[in-house]
């Protein structure tokens, strides 16, 4: 399945991955709405990592075999048909084993609602990933390396 | 003691549309922006900013605009803000002005007053798009005649050519002056595009020798770099005796830039001053320069046309008419608009003179010496866009070398801070979080992009005169008329009037 990769050698920790993924998940998909104005902002399912000069942008790598679905205490954490890892919100009860499970470190708590948690659901509404479009290096791409 | 110099610019940030993101403060290498956390806002401190429109290229809600700051002075047309500013800079630090890129004063464009001829009825012009439309270029030295056998097998040997599929180059930038990111989008963009690319004075990188077939190699006064795997490597060899920025003038790469790989690239030692002598020390005539040409061609077997740069300057002419008698095949003229990396600003701003009329009076002066087959001429110097290259050829020029332009390709925004080592779009430094701002598969795609499309336009013209090689059109000064240019101005561009 198609993957999101990052190439850190042109990551320049921007974080516009992050701003994008924000919009993407926001109810108005409204850059200056979804900032100023939304109240339950969602988390950005992509974390830029960095350490001068190294950065790169981390999120779910979706696992073949992932230890968070395996954790899930209620079945919420699941596989879709495009191979994705995404998390069902209403079975989610906010355990977060699947945060302790994550070798990544790719799944955050959403502090304004403690039930659920948050990650990266390879924007399955848009025909590639809101970060790796909106990059503005390049640094991410969203391919099959299998 | 307080500075007296105010901010070039303002920053100016629309509070409604700005998100607190931070982009701005995470892009900007000169500090302008801040997280003021008493408050979570996003400010900025206007003095710093050099408005290279990193942060306003990158804000996501567009919420930045740079403005010059209007603060007037009192009004005075021979004590401008820019020659007070510059008196209070230099009373502050006691030292030479620097500063970076071309010439940006208001001297005259001869591009500009220059206009190109067009077919109407009485002959044909041609559609590139249905009819075949040649550039391809041959830089080097030509022979006196052809022989041929009975069989009409050429006998006469021929010497060596850089075969161009269009008469366009990207002009030298050493490695150490930009970063290897941006030598790469251009070695990378001239293999694509069958053309050149010049290392300029630092030698090649080790990860470009696989370029080596579209690379100029430059041997400066410095010799940085020089060793026969270098000059080996290249299709053709370059020596610098000038540039266009700063004639007369050597240059100087500071230490802090000397990291790693430009020290062992120039084969000096890490962290050292890279001095640049400004003549070559070896070279005080064209007999020395002669001996240099072919010791060059001696290290290369005879295998490489070798090029001769030099600045733009008074009796242009006489020097390149012993150039070419010294035994380059490539003449390469920079004029005063050439950039830098860094000149001192006075040198930049008064010394040398315009390409278009450099350019002429070569090329006037080579054919009336009967010398002009045995060398190609090669005009640099700001050349804009495909209008200024059809102009240059046409008035004599074989090809052009571009460097301004492909900069401004992949990002550079002209704010002029090359010697600072600050540069934001990850061109002018070798600070490692901005080298990687410059991702070469973008770099070499927008330089491809920019070339594709003016290789357009120049069919697009030569079309319109009804010529349908770049060959007809060299030194075809018919072609060309002056407008608002005197009389003088017009017999050393060897041209008309328009009207004439």
């Amino acid at each position: 399945m198609k993957r999101v990769y990052a190439l850190e050698e042109y990551c320049v920790g921007c974080r516009l991955c992050e701003i994008n993924c924000v919009v993407a998940h926001s109810q108005s998909k409204d850059i200056i709405w979804a900032f100023k104005n939304e109240e339950a902002r969602p988390l950005p399912g992509i974390l830029v990592e960095e350490m001068k000069p190294v950065s790169f942008g981390l999120q779910c790598r979706h696992c073949d075999d992932a230890p968070c679905v395996k954790s899930c205490i209620t079945g919420a954490m699941h596989k879709d048909e495009r191979g994705a890892v995404v998390c069902d919100t209403e079975k989610c009860v906010g355990c977060w084993t699947c945060i302790m499970a994550c070798p990544y470190g790719a799944i955050k708590r959403n502090e304004s609602n403690t039930k659920v948690i948050s990650k990266c659901d390879l924007c399955p509404d848009l025909a590639q990933p809101a970060c790796v479009t909106n990059c503005p290096n390049e640094a991410l791409i969203y391919v099959d390396r299998r | 003691m307080i500075s007296y110099i105010l901010p070039e610019f303002l920053v100016l940030r629309d509070e409604n549309r700005c998100i607190q993101c931070e982009v701005c403060v995470r892009q900007c290498a000169n500090d302008v922006h801040y997280l003021d956390t008493k408050d979570g806002k996003v400010k900025s401190d206007d003095a710093k900013c050099v408005n290279c429109q990193r942060c306003v290229t990158f804000c996501p809600t567009h919420a930045l605009t740079i403005i010059q700051n209007p603060q007037e002075f009192k009004a005075n047309a021979n004590w401008t803000k820019k020659a007070i500013t510059e008196v209070q800079r230099q009373a502050e630090t006691g030292a030479v002005l620097l500063t970076g890129m071309g010439n940006p004063e208001a001297y005259t464009v001869y591009w500009d007053k220059l206009v190109l001829n067009a077919s109407q009825v009485t002959n044909p012009s041609i559609d590139p798009l249905r009819e075949p439309m040649e550039l391809k270029t041959y830089l080097g030295r030509k022979p006196d005649m052809l022989e041929f056998d009975k069989d009409g097998k050429l006998l006469t040997k021929l010497t060596p050519q850089l075969v161009l599929n269009a008469p366009i180059m990207f002009s030298a930038m050493s490695f150490g002056s930009v970063s290897l990111n941006t030598c790469e989008s251009l070695a990378r963009a001239a293999t694509e595009l069958g053309i050149y690319y010049n290392t300029g004075e630092g030698g090649l990188h080790s990860s470009l020798y696989r370029y080596g077939k579209n690379t100029i190699a430059q041997v400066a006064s410095g010799r940085f770099g020089v060793n026969p795997d270098y000059l080996n490597a290249a299709a053709a060899l370059e020596i610098k005796i000038g540039q266009g920025a700063k004639p007369g003038i050597g240059g100087h790469l500071p230490g802090e830039k000397v990291k790693a790989e430009v020290a062992a690239t120039r084969m000096i030692p890490e962290g050292s001053d890279a001095i640049s002598p400004a003549p070559h020390h070896d070279i005080y005539s064209i007999e020395d320069l002669r001996q240099l040409i072919y010791a060059l061609k001696e290290a290369t077997d005879y295998t490489k046309p070798v090029s001769v740069k030099i600045a733009a300057v008074n009796n242009v002419a006489a020097i390149a008419s012993g150039i070419a008698r010294a035994g380059a095949d490539i003449i390469a003229i920079d004029g005063f608009r050439g950039g830098t990396g860094a000149a001192p600003l006075r040198i930049r701003d008064n010394v040398g003179i315009p390409i278009e009329m450099a350019i002429a009076a070569v090329d006037t002066r080579l054919k009336e010496e009967g010398i002009r087959h045995q060398v190609s001429l090669v005009a640099a110097g700001s050349i804009r866009n495909s209008a200024d290259i059809v102009k240059a050829i046409a008035l004599g020029a074989d090809a052009v070398y571009i460097a301004t332009s492909a900069l401004i390709a992949i990002g550079c925004h002209m704010c002029q801070k090359c010697n600072t080592g600050k540069c934001n779009w990850g061109i002018a430094t070798q600070d490692p979080q901005l080298v990687k701002r410059l991702n070469p598969n973008i770099g070499a795609r927008r330089l491809v992009n920019l070339i594709t499309a003016w290789e357009h336009e120049i069919k697009e013209i030569l079309g319109g005169m009804g010529i349908n090689s770049i060959e007809s059109l060299r030194g075809n000064r018919e072609m060309l008329r002056g407008v608002g240019l005197t009389q003088k101005e017009l017999d050393i561009l060897g041209i008309k009037a328009a009207g004439e």
